[in-house]
């Protein structure tokens, strides 16, 4: 008998099959990325489309952190402030504040009287000129009260006391803003995720579509390959790469829609924050989110391709 | 090499394509397989490359129980059986050196080892010049001949033709059968599926003659 083509492969080391194997790895990429860029308008079609589909829920998830990072300056500890009546004078005021920060459920008091309010608010805001024209100071005299508690409950009835005070107009608890904010937030996450998880599984089913596209167009070539004892891998592996470069360029465009979206919003926000007197600007795609938009990009692409083919290669048998 | 026993093979929908076949064919040996169309030639060779599995029976190739293989041994055991088709199974959009490269690059061999023998193969089969040409440049004549390059390429033990000379005048159909003679002779078993009786009695080779899915044994 002659020698047969199994004996010869089985002698063959195992650094032979590792590098063969490589090597195959290597050729496959690159053939269905040069595939790809061969049809270029076609591919962009597709990747753009994909690409768009990463890029909106990466803009929202970008949008809430700077959103989080915005209500961050915060330091967790809530502040009260006590408005005081017109009547209650200078001295009054002070000696009022002395007796609350002796309270137990106060740690400090800061008195502001109206004109000190009024100084820092013209130095802040730059509307100095439209308290001028009111001609007489509509700022009241505050107590910025930090409490001892930091329970919501015990705040709340600690409001209440503070509001019965006669001397008192108003009480502001600043909790409630950042409440507001992170409640916002939380909601704002979950729909980023609910959002995400819906436009992930579009991104499969477009990739699955495409894959079971390009799996119709090389029916034939399955075929042989099949005959010629290619195993369902070597089949497989094609297609998966396709998917990969489907997905990773979708990622890439992605990256393009969101950073280019980001310098299309910079210049107004900036405008707007420094109206506000906030040195806070637009933090885009950090190292660490680009790759990671990469990864999960590439991995959509070969998720959605597995299925695809997982679904449609078995039907192909040579006949 | 290939052996058959009581092997029935019926098909969904209740066809039998097969009944209770029973021959041997020991390594080395050239042997034609005739009967009308429909007569169960081409499931007779699917059950040889494990695309389709006996319903009854059992078939032993090179050594192996295909009834007991799994589907992930089933390329390998296509690895050391070359087939040659009509319709030749060429890809279109690669050239003639690709297809006859594809059996080597499935199976993992160094770029300059398929190189080697991908020359050697065309070299064979009097197609050194074409090697860059695609296979719709070709003649038919030529077309087979690369499908046959591309189906002894891995040198396998057993070759199997389903109407090699199909479509092929007389003069063509000689050639090819000279040289399925001439790997025959290097010990390659070769199993031939026609329905040209002429060109069967010319080789003067063993013939199973199947009818209506029943071998009936023919001239040694």
């Amino acid at each position: 008998m002659s020698p047969s083509a199994n004996a010869s492969l089985s002698s063959r080391s195992l650094l032979d099959k590792i590098q063969s194997w490589v090597r195959h790895h290597r050729q496959i990429a690159w053939n269905s990325l040069s595939q790809l860029l061969d049809t270029w308008v076609t591919s962009l079609m597709t990747w753009l489309v994909i690409g768009i589909a990463i890029a909106l829920p990466t803009i929202l998830y970008l949008l809430l952190g700077n959103l989080t990072e915005l209500g961050g300056d915060w330091d967790g500890q809530p502040r009260i402030s006590v408005y005081l009546k017109e009547e209650v004078s200078v001295s009054a005021g002070k000696a009022f504040a002395v007796s609350l920060s002796e309270e137990r459920e106060v740690l400090t008091t800061n008195y502001i009287s109206s004109e000190q309010a009024l100084t820092e608010f013209q130095a802040q805001s730059g509307l100095a000129n439209v308290i001028a024209s009111i001609g007489e100071n509509p700022l009241p005299a505050v107590i910025e009260l930090t409490p001892a508690i930091e329970q919501a409950a015990g705040l709340k009835l600690l409001v209440a006391q503070l509001a019965a005070d006669h001397r008192i107009e108003t009480v502001d608890l600043d909790l409630e803003w950042i409440e507001r904010l992170l409640a916002l937030v939380a909601f704002g996450e979950r729909f980023v995720i609910a959002l995400s998880v819906f436009l992930g599984l579009g991104v499969l089913l477009s990739i699955g579509n495409t894959i079971r596209l390009a799996i119709e167009n090389r029916r034939a070539e399955i075929e042989v390959v099949k005959l010629v004892g290619g195993t369902d891998s070597f089949v497989r592996r094609p297609f998966l790469y396709l998917g990969f470069w489907y997905g990773a360029g979708g990622a890439v465009m992605a990256w393009l829609l969101v950073e280019s979206s980001f310098l299309f919003l910079a210049g107004p926000i900036e405008r707007l924050m420094t109206s506000y007197s906030n040195t806070f600007g637009l933090t885009g795609l950090g190292i660490g989110d680009t790759f990671t938009l990469l990864l999960c990009g590439g991995l959509l692409g070969v998720v959605g391709a597995g299925l695809a083919v997982s679904k449609h290669l078995h039907a192909i048998k040579p006949s | 090499m290939i052996r058959f026993d009581q092997v029935s093979k019926r098909y969904e929908g209740g066809k039998e394509a097969l009944s209770r076949v029973s021959f041997e064919m020991p390594a080395g040996e050239m042997a034609f397989l005739t009967g009308h169309s429909g007569a169960g030639k081409s499931t007779l060779m699917k059950l040889i490359i494990v695309m389709e599995r006996a319903s009854q029976g059992q078939v032993i190739v090179n050594g192996t129980n295909l009834n007991r293989i799994s589907a992930k041994q089933v390329p390998y055991i296509r690895r050391n059986v070359g087939v040659v088709f009509q319709n030749h199974q060429l890809l279109f959009d690669r050239t003639v050196y690709d297809n006859v490269a594809l059996p080597l690059t499935i199976a993992g061999y160094q770029p300059r080892e398929v190189g080697r023998r991908v020359r050697a193969a065309l070299g064979k089969l009097g197609l050194s010049k074409k090697e860059k040409q695609y296979p719709v440049a070709l003649s038919g004549g030529e077309q087979q001949r690369v499908g046959i390059a591309r189906a002894v390429v891995n040198r396998p033990t057993i070759l199997l033709a389903d109407e090699p000379t199909g479509n092929l005048d007389p003069t063509l159909s000689r050639e090819i059968m000279d040289l399925f003679d001439q790997f025959n002779q290097v010990g390659v078993t070769i199993l031939i599926a026609t329905h040209d009786l002429d060109l069967v009695a010319r080789m003067g080779k063993r013939e199973l003659i199947l009818k209506q899915g029943r071998l009936l044994e023919g001239k040694s």
